[in-house]
C-alpha cells in the first residue's frame, strides 16, 4: 500500500495557494456575470420585498409619524433581505442539483468552498441593494431622517444578516430538488416574517405568537436592524451570536447533506 | 520501487444499494495508465453509479474504490482527471470561453485557451453563450471542459450522445490523440462500433457486476457464432429445419442466418441450392456478442430467482 501511494502522489501535479485563491475569484466571478445577464431571476427577488415597502411602509403608514415610518423601515429591511438569502441561494442551489451542474462541479477538482461562496457573495450584493432601494426610498418619500452612521449600519446589518438566511436556503435546496423549491421556500419565509413582527410589530400579534418569536432568526436581525437605526438601544450581541449559531448550524447541516448525496 | 502497473482507478468488490436496489454488486474494475477502457451494459447495469463511484459523488456500502491509489472524495485525486457528464445543464448565459477559463482555474496545470479550444473542435465558439449552442456543439464545448485541466484520466460518458457522424469521427480523433499523449480514457457508451473503434479493452456490465472483461476480440471471441448471408430461393422453413441453424430471416431476398457452425451450413446450402450468390461469411460484431452475453447473465439471474423463490 505504500509503495502505492508514493507512486501515484509523487506524479502529481502540486496545485499552488496562489491558484487555489484563483479559483475562488473565477468561480465568484463567473456566478455573478451569469446572473447580471439573466437579471429574470435575482430581480423579482430584489423587487418584491421593495414594493412591499413601499406599499405598507411609505403609502400606508403615511399618518402614523415618522417613527413609524423609521421602524418599518428596519423591519422590511429584514424582510427584504430574508428574500436573495432564502430564494437566490436556495432556488438556485435546488435548480442545479436537478439540472446536474452541483454534480459535475462536484466531479471536478473545484475548492469546496469556492462554490458556495460565490453564491454568497452574489446574496450579499442583492441583499445591499434591497437596502440601499429601501434607503432611498425610506428618506426621499417616507422623510425619515437618518444619520450617514445609520445607513451605514442598516446596509452592513443586511448585507451580514443575509448570511444565515443564505444557509437555510441552502438546507432547504439540498432537501427538495429542482421546481418544488420555491414553494416551500415561500411556505417558510412568508409566516415567518409574520411571525418575527416583521409586517406588524409584534406587541400587535397574540401572545403566543410573542413568546415563540425569539425561535426565528429573522427575529433577531430584527433587533439589530432597529439598533441600527436607532430605535433598540439594549445591547445586541445575543442577537448576533444566535444569527452566528443559526448560520453555522445550517451550513453544517447542508454541508453534510450535499457531501451525503449530492 | 515504483510499481508502474498499479491501477490508476480502481473498483474492488464494490457495493452501493438504493434502498432495496443494488445498483453495484460487488463490481471489479481495473484501468491501467494509457489505456482506453470502454465500459458497456444495458441501461441500469450499474454503469453510472461505477462512474459516480469513481468521481467520489456517492460513497460505496462495501468494498474500496481508488482513484491513483486514493479515495476519490479527496480533491488531489480529482486534480489528475477531466469528466464529461451525461447530464449537466451548464450556466446557459456564460459564454463558451468564460467556461473553460472557470474550468481550467480548478486544475494545477490547465492547457491554454486556445489549446483546448482547437482540441476540442471549439475555437469558433468561444464567444457564443452557451444556451445558444446547438446540442452538438454543447456537447463538444463539454468534452472541452473535460480535457482543459491537462487531465492523467478522462471520465467519458456517453460522449457522442446527439452528435452527428462527422462530429463523432471528429471526437474520436481527439480521444486518439489524448490516448497518444499517454492520457488514460475511461468510457462509457451505447454505441459498440464506438468501443470497437477505441477501447483497448472492454468490460461488460449487468445487474451490477462486471460479466466480461477483455480486449474487443476476445469479447467477440466469446461468442462462436457466425453470420452467413446470401441470395437464394431456399423458404426460411427449410433452412430453420437443419439442427446447425440457430437462427435464420430474410432481409430484402437475402438470407441472413446466424450459426455455430458455418462450414456445415455452408456446404448444406450449396448443396441445396445450385445457384446460391453472393456467399459471405462473417463472425457475430461486437453487438451479438453483447446480447449473447447480456442474455446468458439475464438468465442465470432469472434461474438464482426461480431458485430463490
Amino acid at each position: 500500500m505504500e509503495t502505492v501511494m508514493s507512486v501515484n502522489e509523487s506524479t502529481a501535479p502540486v496545485m499552488p495557494r496562489s491558484r487555489v485563491i484563483g479559483a475562488y475569484l473565477e468561480e465568484a466571478r463567473s456566478e455573478c456575470l451569469r446572473y447580471m445577464r439573466a437579471p429574470g431571476f435575482m430581480l423579482p427577488i430584489m423587487l418584491f420585498p421593495a414594493m412591499f415597502y413601499l406599499l405598507f411602509g411609505v403609502l400606508m403608514a403615511k399618518s402614523n409619524g415618522a417613527d413609524a415610518a423609521r421602524y418599518l423601515l428596519a423591519s422590511y429591511g429584514v424582510f427584504g433581505v430574508m428574500s436573495p438569502g432564502l430564494f437566490g441561494f436556495g432556488v438556485s442551489l435546488a435548480l442545479e442539483r436537478d439540472g446536474g451542474l452541483l454534480t459535475f462541479k462536484r466531479a471536478l477538482p473545484m475548492p469546496p468552498g469556492a462554490y458556495l461562496l460565490g453564491k454568497m457573495l452574489m446574496a450579499m450584493v442583492a441583499a445591499g441593494v434591497v437596502i440601499l432601494l429601501l434607503l432611498t426610498m425610506a428618506v426621499t418619500l417616507g422623510h425619515v431622517a437618518l444619520s450617514p452612521l445609520q445607513a451605514g449600519a442598516l446596509l452592513l446589518t443586511g448585507m451580514l444578516g443575509v448570511l444565515p438566511f443564505c444557509a437555510l436556503g441552502m438546507f432547504v435546496g439540498t432537501l427538495i430538488k429542482g421546481q418544488g423549491a420555491p414553494g416551500m421556500l415561500q411556505l417558510i419565509y412568508l409566516p415567518m416574517s409574520f411571525m418575527s413582527g416583521l409586517w406588524f410589530p409584534l406587541p400587535m400579534l397574540p401572545k403566543f405568537l410573542q413568546q415563540i418569536a425569539p425561535i426565528w432568526p429573522s427575529y433577531h436581525l430584527d433587533m439589530v436592524a432597529m439598533a441600527a437605526v436607532g430605535l433598540n438601544k439594549e445591547a445586541i450581541l445575543t442577537h448576533v451570536l444566535v444569527l452566528l449559531a443559526f448560520a453555522i448550524g445550517f451550513l453544517l447541516l447542508a454541508a453534510r447533506r450535499l457531501r451525503r448525496n449530492g | 520501487m515504483p510499481h508502474a502497473h498499479d491501477p490508476i482507478a480502481r473498483l474492488g468488490g464494490a457495493v452501493k444499494r438504493y434502498g432495496q436496489l443494488t445498483a453495484l454488486d460487488g463490481a471489479d474494475l481495473q484501468l491501467q495508465r494509457g489505456e482506453l477502457l470502454a465500459l458497456l451494459g444495458p441501461n441500469g447495469a450499474g454503469k453510472t453509479t461505477a462512474i459516480a463511484l469513481l468521481l467520489g459523488l456517492i460513497r460505496a456500502d462495501a468494498g474500496t474504490v481508488e482513484l491513483f491509489g486514493q479515495d476519490p472524495q479527496r480533491i488531489e485525486a480529482r486534480r489528475r482527471i477531466g469528466v464529461m457528464l451525461q447530464n449537466a445543464e451548464l450556466p446557459p448565459t456564460l459564454r463558451v470561453g468564460e467556461l473553460l477559463r472557470l474550468t481550467a482555474s480548478y486544475y494545477p496545470t490547465p492547457r491554454t485557451l486556445e489549446e483546448t479550444a482547437e482540441l476540442a473542435g471549439v475555437s469558433d465558439l468561444l464567444k457564443r453563450p452557451y444556451a445558444k449552442l446547438s446540442g452538438g456543439q454543447q456537447r463538444r464545448v463539454q468534452f472541452a471542459l473535460a480535457l482543459c485541466g491537462r487531465p492523467e484520466l478522462l471520465f467519458l460518458d456517453e460522449p457522442t450522445v446527439g452528435m452527428d457522424i462527422e462530429a463523432r469521427q471528429k471526437l474520436w480523433a481527439a480521444i486518439r490523440q489524448l490516448l497518444a499523449e499517454g492520457c488514460s480514457v475511461l468510457l462509457t457508451t451505447h454505441y459498440l462500433e464506438e468501443a470497437e473503434a477505441l477501447a483497448d479493452r472492454v468490460c461488460v456490465m449487468t445487474h451490477g457486476r462486471m460479466i466480461h472483461e477483455g480486449t474487443v476480440e476476445e469479447l467477440r471471441a466469446r461468442v462462436a457464432l457466425k453470420r452467413i448471408r446470401c441470395l437464394s430461393a431456399l423458404s426460411i422453413d427449410t433452412v430453420r429445419s437443419w439442427p446447425e441453424v440457430n437462427d435464420v430471416r430474410r432481409e430484402n431476398e437475402r438470407l441472413h442466418i446466424t450459426t455455430a457452425e458455418a462450414e456445415v451450413v455452408v456446404r448444406r446450402l450449396l448443396a441445396a441450392d445450385l445457384h446460391l450468390r453472393e456467399l459471405e461469411v462473417q463472425r457475430a460484431g461486437l453487438a451479438e456478442a453483447f446480447t449473447e452475453l447480456t442474455r446468458d447473465a439475464d438468465e442465470a439471474a432469472d434461474t438464482d430467482q426461480r431458485e430463490a423463490a
